[in-house]
């Protein structure tokens, strides 16, 4: 770990957070983190809200009656003809 | 042509590290039979669209949903992206797996909407000028103020709902769907570190919401 790194402070820190999480590192080994419990409890934070975030959407049934809607408009699209 | 993807990842339950994308589910079937289903359908056989339809439907009208955050568009836009499928069915060619394919139909589909509707993705990057209150240096709230590792499932879907559209489309997209930043940022037509920048606020926007209404009841 770089003493670059270790000394950010925590705006230049939270100003490259975005990049480091896209990077698919573990931002938690960051040198910053090692030092700083606010920036610590962010990254919880975020890591918390994501996580519950891909919990919270089950999967849905649309209405019955939707597929007797798009085979009516697939009807009628077919008998205009092509004008082409 | 759709973007070629890898092959969508299973859910999975278990907890990943941010930057991690995870879901793109896929339905109950989707393989073996599917591939007569599919051949049938882009031969222009109505009961094996139909077929199609009951296979996908689900993961589509979700997909709308979680986009929109509203039932009733996202009614709409899953009889708009099965509409769209009949028309181009027979374009589809197996450079990526069907479902994938049709799912990035379907974004498309919302995407367009949500054009239409006055939603400037041009804003996404104008947004990389942070607004005041985002500026390095702001203060993200002393460490005894965090969630203690709990969230409260409706006041998130509530922050989720107000997140404006711009910021929702990228988390659902990243977060919740398991695209990567490149392929969100080639959808968006914006640059893959906006894509990241807008993620990030996104969250930030979620956890200022959930510090505002801490977790009620029944600490799990």
């Amino acid at each position: 770990m770089n003493e670059s790194a270790k000394n950010l402070d925590c705006a230049a820190f939270q100003a490259q957070l975005p990049d480091l999480i896209g990077s698919g590192e573990k931002v938690v080994d960051h040198p910053h983190l090692q030092s700083c419990e606010l920036c610590r409890a962010l990254l919880a934070d975020l890591e918390i809200i994501a996580e519950a975030a891909r919990q919270l959407f089950p999967m849905v049934e649309p209405p019955d009656d939707l597929w007797e809607q798009i085979e009516s408009k697939i009807k009628s699209e077919e008998a205009v003809p092509d004008p082409d | 042509m759709p973007q070629s993807r890898s092959t969508p990842r299973p859910l999975d339950p278990s907890p990943q590290p941010l930057g991690v994308g995870v879901s793109v589910q896929l339905p109950e079937s989707a393989s073996g039979g599917d591939a007569d289903v599919l051949a049938r359908a882009q031969a222009g056989d109505h009961q094996a669209f139909s077929q199609l339809y009951s296979l996908h439907k689900r993961r589509i009208y979700s997909l709308c949903l979680r986009m929109v955050g509203n039932i009733a568009e996202a009614e709409d836009l899953t009889q708009e992206a099965f509409l769209q499928l009949h028309r181009k069915i027979a374009t589809f060619r197996g450079d990526s797996a069907f479902s994938t394919w049709l799912h990035r139909l379907a974004i498309n589909v919302v995407l367009m909407q949500l054009r239409k509707k006055g939603l400037s993705l041009v804003s996404l990057d104008e947004a990389m000028e942070p607004a005041l209150e985002e500026r390095p240096g702001r203060s993200f709230g002393a460490p005894d103020l965090n969630l203690s590792g709990t969230v409260d499932r409706l006041a998130l879907q509530r922050a989720i709902d107000d997140l404006p559209a711009g910021y929702r489309l990228i988390f659902v997209l990243h977060d919740i769907e398991g695209y990567e930043h490149n392929e969100i940022a080639a959808m968006l037509e914006c640059s893959i570190g906006n894509s990241k920048s807008q993620l990030h606020k996104a969250r930030l926007k979620l956890r200022d919401a959930l510090r505002m209404h801490p977790k009620e009841e029944g600490r799990r």
